[in-house]
């Protein structure tokens, strides 16, 4: 017998890259919200290179949002979540592996095409290194954190525009952090670790709290 | 049913085994001379130098994407309207080519931009038209990935395409009315008012080069596409055979 | 949602939960899944390991098959069978199969390397029964065993139900048909005034 973790995020990954899986049009969304700026805002380079790491930020926290909805209810659409709660393993576990997979999957897509991206957005190599880098330190929180939204919006049938609302506010430190660190990367004196590292401490505590909340949301919602 | 299915495929089959190697044959020939007369026999850009031979797989490309959007239109009318058994399948094959295609206008657009504009993404009105013309492909691409059943996906699929056409001048008219607004003259025009006729022929001739490359991607992706359908088919048999009871209806729940 | 609702069941018995649509056959099922909290009382199971709650030992044969369209079905059972934790108890004998091996008693064995969204609602249905067949669990929870299934899948599920009751099992299934099993036990679930009544079939 293989090593069920292992097993689960094998299963959930294949999930997403199959037909009917949402892997790459996160991506796609992601581009799209990039495309549709200019013609808000301009197109004026300068512009759109000084506000770049914050529009791929948006871009990106928005594309993680939309993808989210998914993560439990199509589990329980078909019954897969009531099994999972019965398999006997714990919970929480399930929860942050499924998250790890729905990341690889979605988030990890978005942390790729963000150099891409960023030449539409004419950002200079610092600064694309230091949006990517800091969208592969950040986008997991924004996963934790949605895992919350959507097992609490998991019994609702149009639960993603809840979703969205219920996890933006508790996205906030992430996106705030993120943007601080690549301007610091950008800006010369200013440190660039200082507001990476807590970046990362951002991720680590989700992946704490995010399935805590998320295993106890789901408990209930079974009822 | 069946026979509708398969009776023109079958056709089509034969015809592409015959058809495939003489037209493969052709578009290799063609990309020798073209490629050969666009690096040695056209002249360099006395301002761009050698920068300027990017044109030449630049315009043929941005030419494709076009003419990929317009086959994929005529064949969602062939979907929709003549309910030709085919034509559903040349949408869905000429989409990612398409998309190639687009892809590669935007990277070789962004490449010549670099010396042209000093950086590699300018919204410049033509290169913006040409991205949401690649964002309208993938969307499609990923419209048909999410269904299992290509006959569902192909309706669909040919739906968006034939509003993605009469939309396409409207995108066109608004990006260039949106970036004249903002930048009065794109910095390089490539429709010049005179093209030198050492440019024009190796232009013609890759143009052609790439026009039948298409022809030949696009064939071999339906004939993929119909045996992929054929193996669908195979295998929804296959489910539904050497079952115990006959009660249980042969079709697929979804 | 229950009253003065008390019963017990021994290993090698089935118990066949009757009564009125809405009743709530379907919610003591999921109650006993551990699915839906209890407000007051205990489940208990005597002869196995305290620290795990109950429902860890069952499985639960719900409405919904719990089967991806997109994986395969040989992905879809395996995922079952590495997934789900087994449980062992006193006098059960837990007797388990390879995934190919239950999908070929159930008769979709051919079917393995295909994805399941090709398979028939009967076929998914069976598919999901495998489940139960790959990982050891002693108490079997089932709703509605026999819907979507023929004549022949029904007889095949009641020699299956019966081989687990004779190998010390426990099934608590609800049902509208009546179920040819070997050992019996029947809760009749009413509504007002006496909320339920245990008749010993056997």
């Amino acid at each position: 017998m293989r090593n069920w973790a292992l097993v689960l995020f094998q299963r959930d990954l294949q999930l997403s890259v199959r037909i009917g899986g949402s892997a790459l049009v996160g991506v796609l969304f992601f581009l799209a919200v990039v495309t549709v700026i200019p013609f808000g805002i301009g197109p004026d380079l300068n512009l759109l290179s000084r506000i770049g790491p914050g529009l791929l930020w948006i871009g990106a926290l928005l594309a993680t949002l939309l993808g989210l909805d998914r993560l439990f209810q199509a589990d329980r659409d078909d019954g897969t979540l009531d099994l999972i709660l019965m398999a006997g393993r714990p919970l929480e576990v399930v929860v942050l592996i499924k998250c790890l997979a729905h990341w690889v999957g979605t988030g990890l897509p978005l942390v790729v095409a963000a150099p891409f991206l960023g030449i539409l957005l004419n950002l200079d190599p610092v600064a694309t290194a230091a949006v990517t880098a800091t969208l592969f330190a950040g986008t997991p929180a924004l996963t934790l954190i949605g895992a919350i939204g959507a097992s609490l919006t998991v019994t609702l049938r149009r639960g993603g525009l809840l979703l969205a609302i219920l996890v933006i506010p508790l996205a906030v430190p992430t996106l705030i952090f993120g943007v601080s660190a690549t301007d610091a990367a950008v800006r010369d004196p200013v440190p660039f670790m200082t507001p990476f590292l807590i970046l990362c401490a951002l991720s680590l505590i989700a992946a704490v709290v995010g399935p805590i909340a998320s295993a106890a949301a789901l408990r209930f919602a079974s009822d | 049913m069946a026979f509708w299915d398969y009776a023109n495929p079958t056709r089509f089959l034969r015809l592409v085994q015959v058809v495939l190697p003489w037209l493969a044959g052709l578009c290799v020939g063609l990309f020798a001379v073209g490629l050969y007369m666009s690096f040695f026999v056209a002249p360099e850009d006395y301002q761009q130098g050698d920068t300027v031979r990017i044109m030449y797989i630049h315009v043929p490309a941005a030419w494709l994407c076009m003419m990929c959007y317009s086959v994929m239109t005529i064949s969602s009318l062939g979907t929709l309207v003549w309910k030709h058994p085919l034509a559903d399948v040349s949408a869905k094959a000429a989409a990612p080519i398409g998309a190639a295609f687009t892809f590669m206008a935007l990277v070789t657009g962004s490449l010549w931009g670099k010396p042209m504009w000093g950086t590699y993404w300018e919204w410049d009105a033509r290169l913006t038209s040409v991205l949401v013309l690649f964002i309208m492909y993938l969307g499609l691409m990923t419209l048909w990935r999410t269904m299992d059943d290509p006959i569902k996906a192909g309706k669909a699929a040919a739906v968006l395409t034939l509003v993605g056409a009469l939309n396409l001048p409207i995108i066109k008219f608004s990006v260039d009315w949106w970036n004249t607004l903002h930048q009065p003259a794109s910095v390089f025009r490539f429709d010049g008012p005179t093209i030198h006729p050492d440019i024009l022929w190796p232009l013609l001739v890759m143009a052609f080069a790439f026009t039948t490359l298409f022809f030949v991607l696009h064939l071999m992706a339906m004939r993929n596409e119909v045996l992929r359908r054929r193996v669908r088919s195979l295998r929804l048999r296959a489910a539904s055979a050497a079952q115990p009871g006959p009660a249980a209806a042969a079709q697929p729940a979804e | 949602m229950f009253q003065d609702l008390t019963f017990s069941v021994e290993s090698g018995t089935a118990l066949v939960v009757t009564g009125a649509n809405g009743i709530g056959k379907s919610s003591l099922l999921r109650t006993l899944a551990g699915l839906v909290a209890l407000t007051s009382g205990t489940i208990r199971l005597d002869g196995a390991d305290e620290d795990k709650p109950p429902h860890e030992f069952a499985h639960y044969f719900g409405h919904q098959d719990a089967v991806k369209p997109a994986l395969s079905v040989l992905e879809n059972l395996g995922f079952w069978q590495s997934f789900a934790a087994p449980a062992e108890a006193e006098s059960y004998l837990a007797q388990t199969m390879t995934p190919i091996g239950a999908l070929d008693l159930l008769g979709i064995g051919h079917t393995a390397h295909l994805p399941t969204a090709y398979l028939s609602a009967g076929q998914k249905r069976r598919l999901s029964l495998a489940r139960l067949l790959v990982t050891a669990r002693p108490i079997w929870l089932m709703d509605e065993p026999t819907s979507a299934l023929d004549k022949a899948s029904e007889q095949q599920l009641l020699d299956l139900m019966d081989r687990h009751l004779a190998g010390g099992g426990l099934i608590v299934t609800a049902t509208h048909t009546k179920l040819a099993l070997a050992r019996t036990q029947a809760l009749h679930l009413e509504a007002q005034p006496v909320a339920a009544s245990i008749a010993e079939d056997d």
